[in-house]
This record gives structure tokens, sequence and C-alpha cells, in this order.
């Protein structure tokens, strides 16, 4: 039987990940030009910010962390339903997802 | 040491993946290295004492959100993306912003271990009363049913909408013309 000690890391080192993964996925938002891509990197964001709170839960033993990210994946679910919808009526519209393109809100 | 070990390697997947991610030309490879991010933090969930969160993780977004992305960029068949951007100027100063924000991110985060400010993060509490249930579907399902029913109840109504508000986005208009049809008459 494996000791369970042997496997602990401390959860500072998965706040550390989730920092590097959140800048990746603010580098995507910030370089990629395609709104289905943008969507994608929201989700990674999305996704270290929930490690970053189910590590915070750990180190504090609080299950309340956990279960907030429980809510924040519901909320993340409904917006990816959303915002898919709002793309292809987009796409519908003006054949092309390119948000460089996409300047007809202009004033 | 063994954690570590996994840790680093789980660590180092997810890092590739992500940056696979941002570079790939194809919107599908794209969504596949989503995919390969998403698991390696459920397995970081497992680690966590967080198994309920990890299945909901592969679940509800490896296999709902994902499976969604993929149906709509071959729906759309925007597959093939490019990397070039009309606004030249604009890459190169995202990737030093992202330095800077990564550079400033790791200074504070020694500066402040190294004052000794994360004082609880540092060690884990190793009761073994409390990390035995901690983070169990029980235990979850204990607060969620309780002290955040009303939240609860408050996201179906919330998923309850979402699902309406996609259903009247991406219906045709009443005279049930096709697509194709009112492109051509708006030619």
């Amino acid at each position: 039987m494996l000791d369970q000690a042997n496997f602990l890391v401390p959860p500072i080192y998965y706040v550390a990940l989730s920092g590097i993964l959140f800048i990746l996925g603010m580098v995507g938002v910030l370089l990629r030009r395609n709104a289905i891509l943008i969507f994608m990197s929201v989700e990674l964001m999305l996704n270290s910010a929930n490690l970053a709170f189910v590590a915070f839960a750990r180190s504090f033993l609080d299950v309340n962390g956990q279960v907030f990210v429980f809510f924040v994946m519901t909320v993340a679910a409904v917006e990816v339903a959303v915002g898919l919808a709002l793309i292809v009526a987009i796409f519908r519209t003006r054949r092309s997802i390119d948000i460089d393109e996409l300047h007809s809100m202009e004033g | 040491m063994i954690g570590y070990i996994l840790f680093g390697l789980v660590a180092l997947v997810a890092i590739v993946s992500a940056v696979g991610m941002l570079l790939s030309t194809n919107a599908i490879h794209a969504a596949l290295f989503l995919v390969i991010n998403l698991i390696c933090i459920a397995l970081f969930y497992l680690g966590l004492n967080a198994p309920f969160l990890a299945m909901v993780q592969i679940t509800v977004y490896a296999g709902a959100i994902m499976v969604l992305f993929l149906f709509v960029i071959m729906l759309l068949g925007a597959e093939q993306v490019t990397l070039k951007s009309q606004l030249k100027w604009q890459a190169p100063l995202a990737i030093v912003l992202a330095v800077v924000m990564i550079a400033a991110t790791f200074l504070l985060f020694f500066n402040v271990q190294a004052s000794g400010g994360l004082s609880p993060l540092a060690p884990i509490s190793e009761d073994p009363r409390q990390t035995e249930t901690f983070g169990s579907p029980y235990a979850v399902g204990e607060v969620l049913f309780g002290a955040y029913l009303l939240p609860f109840e408050m996201t179906g109504v919330l998923l309850l909408v979402a699902m309406i508000g996609a259903i009247i986005l991406t219906r045709n208009e009443a005279g049930g013309m096709r697509d194709e049809q009112r492109a051509a008459s708006n030619e």
C-alpha cells in the first residue's frame, strides 16, 4: 500500500500553475482573431481560476470552494451555449467569424 | 516525492497542450488540445481531494462543452484559421505584455512566499479525521443541498433561460426562409 503522504503536493504549486494557464489563456484572447478560438481561450482562463479555487479549498480544508467551482462550471456551460449560438447567428449574416471583419458596430 | 514527479508530468502536459491550442491553425486541433488540457485539470482535482469535481469536469467540460465546440466548428466549416491579423502591432505587444504579467506574477508570488505571507498555503493540514472525508461527493452534496440550495435551484432557471435564448438566437425567421435564400435576397 502506497503511503498517501507521498502523493501530496503543496497547493501553492497548483496556484502557480493556474497562474501560468491563466496567462496563456489571456495571450490566446489577445492573439487569436477567430471568435471560436477566443472562446476556447476564455474557457482555459475559467478553468485555471477553478484550479486555484480547488487548490485554496484544499489548503484551507473548506468545501465551499469546491461548491463554488461547481457553480462556475454551470455558468460556463450556459455561457458556451449562448455564446456559440451568437457565433452561429453572426456567421449566418456575415459569413465570417473573424472578429477583425466585424466592424459594423463602429460608430 | 512521487507526487511531485506526477504533478510535474501532468503540469507539463497541461502547459504544452495550452500552448498547442494557442498556436494551432486548425480549429479542430485546437479543440482537441483543449480537451487534453481539461483532462489534465481533472487529474489535478483528483490530487487536491476533489474526486466529485474531477468527474464533473470530465463529463461537463471534456464531454458536453467540447462536443458543442466541435459541433459548431464542423457546422460552420470554420476549421482553417489563420494566425495573421490586420493589426500588425498587436501580436508583439500582446506577447510583451504577457511576459511582463508572468514576471510580475512570479515576483509577487516569491515575495509573498519569502515573507511567509501565504502561511496557510505552505503546510497542508494533515489531520486525518478532516482529510479523510474532505471533498467526497457526500460532503460536497451536503453543502450544495444545504447552505447553497437556493443558488442551486437558480442555476436550473439559468440553464432553462440559456436554452430558450440559444433556440431563439439560432432559429430561422418566421417566414421559413432558408439561409441561402435569405443571403441571396439580401444581395
